[in-house]
């Protein structure tokens, strides 16, 4: 029988060899055809009395990278048809079997009767590993990368294809929870040394490897299969099992504060899956995966962490007229913390850098911080000394502004002042080839009034990189008024070049991420101020789901700067612009009590010496406050949704001022650039999710009882009003299109 | 309504719960039998004359599982028609057996009942029952489980009891159970344990440590640090109370109950059943109650269900002369004290479980005796006997004597 993705060929030694290679495609994913021609070559090949064993494998550089998860998508929409038509029992049902189809085509394998070899050429993650661990052998090429894995909890799914039954049954549960909780993908010799694989050979021994061990008899029966067969751990009730499981439970809260269900689904299927026998035990996984997919936070995950991320990377908003530019060189415009960073990271992605200062001696000093990252890399195993020198040798430090001569791009990311732009502007200018579009790293400055001091305003466009550069995934393009397209095609290509995820937004006060953040750290002084206890205000916002307390924030940005900018607000935009209790606590805290934050050690938390203990929040914290509140008599859920709704609402502002047009970005914006609780898809989805009406009536309560910053803008009412969505009224494909 | 009034009571003295423990060499069925035949003895009950044996066991496996109550009736000799039922509330099982003895009386069902436990800590081993709650995902995560140690470790910082405090309520407790030995005040109530040949084996309490110092608590270090941050506890404690910015641990094998073998029972009856095996009631059980509490905090329960209890009977603070709370940590005794402002001259007046040991199943009918005992002594008149409990509950028993 012939097969679109797969080819089928049988040996005369009676060995089927099953290579899977989806036409069109430089990956094989896991898809509905895919999991139809899999079911069909195990019923022929079990069938087939000539066929003594079967080796699967792939055709492609991957073995297979997962599953297609915009299959999901079908899946959700026929959930949404029979919900309607037949009631929720009835969409439950079809759901449970839908999405359980895969892995009673991979038990199948296993229970096949005859011995299924995999050979593992390449990466398998999620849906391709679970396929390998039904095979019966698993022989993988010799690669120094991580290749196997199961990363579909960093998306909010979980492997429901056998992954959390049979990784538990070939792994001790602690190394069993890290691969399934964690995600990351091991190297194979990490495989081998767990027990997930039997064999490692150099990549043109592998077809015969997985041969070989079916000609030597290999035997076609799982582990889990044979009669006697032990946990690795030993059982779930035992000993080791009273050590390992509550402390998983326990350290599930601490790393997830509960809000992925995903984790919690998967650590239900480990601790009942392996009670069970087998076949009950992928069923019940199965129950799981099913009621994961009907979570809130698994569509918003997939959508936002997946499918929008994977768009946007893409190049979702580049302007389709203007033909592919590739930046070979670059300059960066001083070289300091931030400068340095853009031109190690621009290094490291293989783009030439000329790094420039006022001075030779300040223009080293970037290249050394270049040195030091890399350094730091090696040492952790992530790159080779022969990276370090080619890095280093891309990086030309220099005082002179002539050295722009070549570059086909410019970042200025020199001190954040008016005055001291305007001049670099000028003697740039002086040097750039014609056509070359220049930049600006402001985090503050609006862009359309800084294009005003270069000559050619449709050439000048804001890259706003995010601190640590090495770490921030998000890049922030911000359009002036009269940015152009070829600018913004650059910039899109050349964050691209460096692997990181772009974002387009109009030009505003603070952009969009710094409007969001400033409003999140904004509630955590008002909540100081009312007197709510300190770790109060941090701990419910990790609970909320944000990476740091809106305290410690504050103390990593520096408080002095913050105080800046809300000091430049109020000179800006007037006094009711900001709150002048929160201005007068920077102050106290400021210029009184000499704090500026993490910079002297000194911040909302004293900073213990390096290697001396954990910051602790100052004790003095108190004396400050203008009172303080009983915890017992504080509503912790509403401290949470307080720190969420705040950032949302400023969301929604900026799509009604058109600084987001597209609410991917929106959503993939907030999550890399500033960590917004990733479960909730992101600022505009957590709205979406919540119903925009749900959503406008908690506006109005926090508004009654703390004021208008949680004042709905008009767009939100109308959209309530009408039933509409962000990503229904602003549907993303019209607006890349 | 039948009142229930308590005629008996014994307890075995309590042995340190480790292989060197002079009762680890007793099986729980054999540790069991002791208060059973102790009060068959004393009181010259007739062979059947019990309607029933109710015990309380928390980890009822092994050979403490399959109803270890009917059997140790059997062994006592107390008649092959007395049944047995073991029961467990986890640390109030001892008290709860108490009251459920005394319901079986008040309901007018059953005329004369034997309440207690048994557990045998050194052989069957803590937490040997497992269990979902800390295992299961779907339970453990939503009620914040941690292990006890820690939830007392989290309501010293939430209550704002240092180091020093609870340090100074085990010296405490110390000094009264030696005091209360010194002065035979349980002389009354417990029994040796003997082997087959009536040799004793253990005849006093074998975990106290009089001399405990200040200066000597000291050098222990906190016990649950560790367990707490390598095993994530730490980060449940603060989810479950996020005003608290780290935890502080003060509790270490000398300001928390020892592990230790016993068990205790208590006869229980009518008034008629007091007239027909001509005995005299000591006490009649005035009321009580169980609730659940918060579960992450966990061992607040004594406080909700002394709350509960007053309302419900009507009774006061003033109208109790001595408390008796399981000493299952100094903070847990302390907390209940700072919320009802109790006079800490009336309450754990000959020193806990902190000194003498907490038999899980059997403390709660040992402490209940142990306050009986005390009322006697100084002539008062009403106890109220509680205890912390797993899981977040409480249970509490007022008696009065008559």
């Amino acid at each position: 029988m012939a097969y679109k993705n797969f080819k089928v060929e049988t040996d005369s030694d009676g060995i089927a060899l099953v290579t899977w290679d989806i036409p069109g495609r430089s990956m094989n994913v896991l898809d509905e055809t895919s999991t139809n021609e899999l079911d069909a070559i195990v019923k022929e090949t079990t069938a087939d009395a000539a066929v003594k064993g079967v080796v699967i494998t792939s055709a492609k550089e991957a073995f297979c990278a997962g599953a297609d998860l915009s299959m999901l998508e079908g899946m959700n929409l026929a959930y949404a048809k029979v919900f309607k038509e037949q009631g929720e029992t009835a969409a439950n049902q079809m759901l449970f079997e839908q999405s359980r189809r895969f892995s009673q085509v991979l038990r199948s394998i296993e229970t096949s009767g005859k011995p299924w070899a995999a050979a593992i050429n390449g990466l398998a993650l999620g849906g391709g590993f679970e396929i390998t661990l039904c095979c019966h052998y698993r022989v993988a090429a010799e690669n120094p990368k991580p290749r196997l894995g199961l990363p579909e909890v960093k998306v909010g799914l979980f492997p429901g294809a056998g992954g959390t039954q049979r990784v538990p049954r070939l792994v001790p549960p602690q190394d069993a929870m890290t691969i399934l909780l964690k995600g990351d993908p091991v190297t194979v010799d990490k495989a081998k040394a767990l027990n997930l694989i039997h064999a490692i050979v150099p990549a043109a021994d592998l077809i015969k490897a997985a041969k070989d061990w079916i000609k030597g008899g290999g035997k076609a029966v799982a582990p889990w299969d044979e009669k006697g067969f032990k946990l690795p751990g030993g059982p779930v009730f035992s000993k080791a099992g009273m050590m390992m499981f509550p402390a998983g439970n326990a350290i599930y809260r601490r790393e997830t504060y509960d809000n992925y269900p995903a984790a919690r689904a998967i650590m239900s299927c480990v601790y009942e899956g392996l009670q069970l026998p087998i076949d009950a035990a992928l069923r019940v996984e199965s129950r799981y995966f099913t009621s994961v997919l009907r979570s809130k936070e698994a569509a918003a995950m997939i959508r936002s962490l997946f499918l929008s991320m994977q768009e946007l990377n893409k190049g979702a908003r580049r302007p389709k007229d203007v033909p592919p530019t590739k930046v070979k060189k670059i300059a960066v415009i001083g070289a300091g913390f931030m400068g340095a960073s853009v031109g190690y990271v621009s290094a490291r992605a293989g783009l030439d850098v000329v790094l420039i200062d006022r001075d030779q001696e300040s223009a080293d000093k970037g290249k050394a911080h270049a040195q030091k990252v890399i350094e730091e890399q090696i040492k952790k195993g992530r790159a080779k000394p022969a990276d370090a020198e080619a890095l280093l040798a891309r990086i030309t430090p220099t005082a002179d502004y002539a050295a722009l001569k070549d570059v086909d791009l410019v970042i200025e990311a020199v001190f954040e002042d008016r005055k001291v732009k305007a001049e670099t502007f000028a003697k740039a200018q002086e040097h750039l080839k014609p056509d070359v579009i220049f930049a600006s790293n402001t985090s503050t400055l609006p862009i359309t009034s800084l294009a005003e001091s270069f000559k050619d305003q449709g050439k000048f466009v804001g890259i706003h990189f995010f601190s640590p550069v090495e770490k921030m995934m998000l890049v922030e393009i911000i359009l002036g008024k009269n940015t152009g397209d070829v600018a913004l095609a650059t910039a899109l290509d050349y964050v691209r070049q460096i692997g990181k995820t772009p974002i387009v937004v109009n030009d505003s006060r603070g952009f969009f991420a710094n409007r969001c953040v400033g409003r999140y750290v904004a509630e955590g002084n008002e909540m100081f101020l009312e007197g709510v206890p300190p770790a109060m205000i941090e701990n419910c916002a990790k609970m909320a789901g944000m990476p740091v307390g809106p305290l410690s924030l504050s103390d990593e940005v520096a408080l002095d700067l913050g105080l800046k900018i809300m000091k430049a607000t109020e000179a800006d935009l007037g006094p009711n612009a900001i709150n002048p209790d929160q201005k007068k606590l920077m102050v106290e805290m400021v210029e009184k009590q000499g704090r500026l934050g993490r910079k002297n050690s000194k911040g909302f938390y004293d900073y213990p010496e390096k290697g001396k203990g954990q910051k602790s929040l100052w004790p003095g914290l108190s004396a400050l406050q203008p009172k303080q509140l009983d915890p017992d008599t504080l509503d912790i859920e509403e401290l949470k949704q307080r720190f969420l709704v705040v950032q949302a609402v400023e969301a929604a502002r900026t799509v009604e001022d058109h600084v987001i047009t597209d609410p991917r970005e929106a959503d993939v914006g907030s999550i890399l650039g500033f960590g917004f609780a990733p479960f909730t898809g992101g600022t505009l989805s957590y709205i979406d999710f919540m119903g925009t009406k749900k959503f406008v009536e908690l506006c109005h309560k926090l508004e009654a009882k703390y004021g208008s910053r949680f004042t709905p803008p008009k767009l939100l009412e109308e959209m309530a009003a009408k039933g509409e969505t962000f990503y229904g009224r602003f549907a993303p494909k019209k607006a890349a299109a | 309504m039948p009142e229930a009034f308590i005629y008996d009571h014994v307890r075995t003295p309590r042995g340190r719960g480790k292989p060197d423990g002079a009762l680890h060499e007793v099986t729980a069925l054999a540790l069991a039998t002791v208060p059973l035949k102790a009060l068959k003895d004393r009181n010259n009950l007739p062979e059947d004359s019990v309607d029933d044996v109710v015990l309380g066991v928390v980890d009822p496996v092994g050979e403490a599982g399959s109803d270890i109550a009917r059997f140790a009736a059997l062994k006592a000799g107390l008649g092959e028609a007395v049944p047995g039922v073991q029961i467990s509330r986890f640390c109030a099982s001892g008290l709860d057996a108490v009251n459920f003895a005394a319901a079986q009386v008040m309901s007018g069902q059953h005329e004369l009942v034997i309440g207690g436990g048994a557990e045998s800590m050194s052989r069957v081993g803590i937490g040997a029952s497992g269990g979902a709650w800390p295992m299961d995902p779907s339970m453990a995560v939503p009620a914040y489980f941690m292990p006890q140690g820690v939830s007392a470790d989290l309501i010293a910082t939430k209550y704002g009891f240092s180091r020093d405090d609870v340090d100074a309520y085990a010296v405490q407790s110390q000094q009264r159970a030696g005091k209360a030995w010194d002065e035979g005040r349980f002389n009354k109530s417990v029994v040796p344990v003997k082997d087959i040949n009536g040799l004793t084996i253990l005849a006093k309490d074998e975990h106290m440590r009089p001399s405990t110092t200040m200066q000597s608590l000291a050098q222990l270090q906190p016990s649950f640090t560790m367990m707490a941050q390598m095993g994530g506890f730490d980060g449940v404690a603060i989810q479950s109370h996020p005003e608290i910015e780290r935890v502080n641990y003060v509790h270490h094998a000398g300001n928390s109950s020892g592990i230790v073998d016993g068990a205790g029972a208590v006869l229980l009856g009518s008034k008629e059943a007091g007239a027909k095996y001509g005995m005299k009631p000591r006490a009649r059980i005035r009321a009580f109650a169980n609730i659940g509490s918060e579960p992450a905090m966990m061992l607040t329960g004594p406080v909700d269900v002394t709350e509960k209890l007053f309302a419900r009977s009507g009774m006061k603070k003033s109208d109790i002369d001595l408390f008796e709370l399981n000493e299952a940590f100094a903070s847990v005794v302390l907390r209940y004290i700072q919320a009802f402002d109790i006079d800490n001259a009336k309450i754990n007046v000959n020193g806990g479980a902190i000194a003498l040991g907490h038999p899980l199943g059997a403390t709660g009918a040992m402490i209940l005796g142990t306050v009986l005992d005390e009322l006697e002594r100084t002539n008062r008149s009403t106890a109220l006997v509680t205890l912390c409990i797993g899981g977040g509950m409480g249970t509490a028993t007022i008696i009065e004597r008559v």
